[in-house]
Formats: C-alpha cells, sequence, structure tokens
C-alpha cells in the first residue's frame, strides 16, 4: 500500500511519522445523506503530504505548499491554499484554518475556511465558524459554531481587474492543481 | 385569551413510521412548513439551530441561501445543569448556560428552531433563554418550538431533528427525558408573551407545534 512506498521513498524526517497513519474505515456513513455521502474512505495522505506527528507541538503560523496531515497539537494558524489539510484523530489545532479541502477527524478550535469542501467525520470537534463550498458532517459529529455557504464564483479570487466597478465574470479559470513540491512545512517558533 | 394570540388546527400530521426498534422517525411537521414559508423571499439569513450539527440541517438551510448557525442545546444543558434539579433553578448555573450557548450579538439572527428544548428547562432557565432569543432575533423573525401535549407523561423522548424537506422531519430518538415543567396553550402564551404572535399547530401524536413572530 502506501504507506509502505512512502517509507521507501522518503527516509523518515525529525518530527515526521515515518508511517502515515491510515483513516481507511469509516463507520456510520449511512447516516449521510447518500447525495453527500462522501466515499467510503477517507482521504489518504498523499505522497507529497507532510505529517506532523503525534508528539510534535508547533506554536506559530504554517504556510504550505502540499497536503499536510496534522496528527499533533498546532496552535497559530494553518494555511494550505491549494492543497488539503487532514485534521488526524489525534490532531488539536487551536488556529484559524484555510485550505482548499480539510478533513477533520481531531479537534479544531478556530475560523476554519475551505475553497472547495470540508468534511467533518463523526469523532471531530470543531468549535469555529466555517467558511466553505460544501460540506459534509457526520452524525455524532461535535460542531459549534455557523456556516456559511460561499457559492464557487464567490469564492473565486479577484483577478487584475478588481477596481473595476463592474463584476467579473463568474467563470474563473480552473484552479491550478496541488504542485508537486519537496514537502515544506514552514513552523516559526517550534516549541516543546 | 390574549387577542395576539391565536390557536390553528391544523391537519394531522402524525404519520409516524417506525422502521425498526432504534430507526428513525418521519413526520409531517406543518410547523416546519409555515416556519420556512415565512422567511420566503429573503436571502442570506441566519437561522439558529438548537438541534446540533447535522448534514440534513445544514444542507437544507444552506440549499435556501441562508446561513446556519448550529448548537447541540440538550447537551449543554446536561454539561451545565448537569442531574441536580435545584442546579436548573441557580441564577449563576443559568448565567452559564445563555453564555454557553446564546452567546450572539443583538440582533443577529432571523429563525430559530428550538424543537423540543424548552420543556427540558426550569420555569426560570426557560424564561431567561426566551428573553435571550428575543435580544438576538432581529423582526421580523420567527421560532419554531415543540411542546408535548400530554400532562400525564412524566418521560418522553427526545430526538435529533432532522430536516428531510420544508413539511418533514426525521427524528431519530436520544433518550429519554423528564420534562421540567408542563406547557399547556395558556402557559406558552405566557413564555412568550414578549413576542408579536404566537400561533400553534395541533397535532395527533400529543405535539404541540408553536411558531412565534418576534
Amino acid at each position: 500500500m502506501w504507506n509502505k512506498k512512502k517509507e521507501e521513498e522518503y527516509p523518515p524526517k525529525q518530527g515526521v511519522n515515518p508511517a502515515p497513519p491510515s483513516y481507511g474505515t469509516r463507520e456510520g456513513v449511512s447516516n449521510v445523506p447518500t447525495s453527500a455521502a462522501p466515499s467510503l474512505h477517507a482521504p489518504e495522505p498523499t505522497r507529497n503530504s507532510a505529517i506532523i506527528g503525534k508528539s510534535v507541538s508547533i506554536k506559530g503560523n504554517i504556510f504550505s505548499q502540499e497536503d499536510l496531515t496534522i496528527e499533533g497539537e498546532v496552535e497559530g494558524s494553518v494555511e494550505l491554499k491549494e492543497n488539503r489539510l487532514t485534521i488526524g484523530p489525534n490532531g488539536r489545532v487551536q488556529a484559524g484554518v484555510k485550505a482548499r479541502e480539510i478533513v477533520v477527524l481531531g479537534t479544531i478550535n478556530g475560523n476554519v475556511e475551505a475553497a472547495e469542501k470540508i468534511d467533518i467525520r463523526k469523532e471531530a470537534r470543531l468549535v469555529g465558524d466555517i467558511k466553505t463550498a460544501r460540506i459534509v458532517i457526520e452524525d455524532g459529529a461535535y460542531f459549534k459554531g455557523s456556516i456559511d455557504i460561499v457559492r464557487p464564483a464567490e469564492n473565486a479570487k479577484p483577478t487584475k481587474q478588481q477596481s473595476q466597478p463592474a463584476p467579473q465574470p463568474a467563470a474563473q479559470p480552473a484552479p491550478q492543481p496541488a504542485q508537486v513540491q519537496q514537502p515544506q512545512v514552514a513552523a516559526q517558533n517550534t516549541a516543546k | 385569551m390574549n387577542s395576539r394570540f391565536r390557536t390553528e388546527t391544523s391537519a394531522p400530521s402524525a404519520s409516524l413510521g417506525r422502521t425498526g426498534a432504534a430507526a428513525a422517525q418521519t413526520r409531517n411537521s406543518n410547523g416546519l412548513d409555515q416556519f420556512f414559508s415565512s422567511l420566503e423571499g429573503r436571502d442570506t439569513l441566519s437561522i439558529l439551530d438548537f438541534a446540533g450539527a447535522s448534514q440534513a440541517n445544514v444542507s437544507f438551510i444552506t440549499n435556501l441561501g441562508h446561513r446556519i448557525y448550529s448548537e447541540d442545546v440538550l447537551s449543554s444543558i446536561d454539561e451545565v445543569f448537569g442531574s441536580d434539579p435545584e442546579a436548573h433553578s441557580n441564577p449563576v448555573r443559568i448565567e452559564m448556560f445563555l453564555n454557553q450557548v446564546l452567546d450572539f450579538t443583538e440582533e443577529q439572527f432571523d429563525g430559530v428552531l428550538v424543537w423540543d428544548v424548552l420543556q427540558f428547562l426550569s420555569p426560570a432557565a426557560a424564561q431567561a433563554t426566551l428573553d435571550r432569543l428575543y435580544r438576538i432575533l432581529r423582526p421580523p423573525s420567527y421560532v419554531l418550538a415543540f411542546f408535548n401535549a400530554s400532562e400525564k407523561i412524566t418521560s418522553i423522548p427526545s430526538y435529533h431533528y432532522r430536516i428531510t424537506d420544508s413539511k418533514t422531519l426525521t427524528l431519530s430518538q436520544r433518550g429519554n427525558r423528564v420534562p421540567t415543567q408542563f406547557f399547556n396553550n395558556r402557559s406558552i402564551e405566557k413564555l412568550f408573551q414578549r413576542y408579536e404572535s404566537i400561533k400553534f399547530f395541533l397535532t395527533r401524536d400529543n405535539l404541540r407545534e408553536v411558531i412565534v413572530k418576534r
């Protein structure tokens, strides 16, 4: 499977779990309406996904240009504009979070902005306001806050002609696929 | 009876269809229908849902173009008041409860789906909750609340309320609870006396559905 490959291709790094967690099985899917039901398998960390391990605690701002899985603690802000963020079952995030797609299995205390989709699993706990284009909430998930659905046209970024009074056409350039780059998680003021 | 209030007998809507021991029930709700009809034609409203977050309610309300705020109020009742009956009337606990559940700015909401929560609050806590709701509701706004109509029942099931469509609810039971007070029409009117108007929908299954206008 993928985690074996990952072990082979990427040597273990400091603060990074060698074997990324797998969230392959899900329960309670039947509680989610079929129209909104996600696939049976949770998104798995991809080859270019960075992982903040269980024992890692970060205070500061994280900017990433690749997918990121948080299994440890993060306090500050997390921004992955073009990528997917997964808060693992052990992950605890006290931060404002922005990403293209967010999967929550752990805990988030803070406002969350997902350009495409947020998926809140049944063991998750999220306290904060959500702004997203699509949302999936499993029965059993704890959520306290507001949900603001931003239609894709509203969500699209303004272009250079921002100053012009006329509104931009709804059709925006398709979002660029995630760039394949070396893992780079910029963490400031790493503590503990 | 206060002339501001009126009682309307709606077509019976209690079509409880059990599909299994712990299966969800569906029921028609004229109150729900009226609630969303009252909000029709208005965009980007803020709706507070006391049932906690669920895919069904989030999808239904956001598909109408509104913003939803989720609060699992029954869990907060358990958390703040616990099982001690005296705690339910303790002013400090009531204040804690309000700050935990209804800490919003004035006139922030256009509608509140209270469901059956009020009957599990002490008279003092229920009144304080409605006073706080009055503050955070922006006129014209609406409250939907359910009350059990049977005086004899000592324990009633509480439910997760999931909106299937504007007239139908799916109810999945989350245990039985002892109501802290019984509400008849008069006591409901009294409870909402600050509000502009109240409308009752009587059903066959011992449930009063109430729409209140702020």
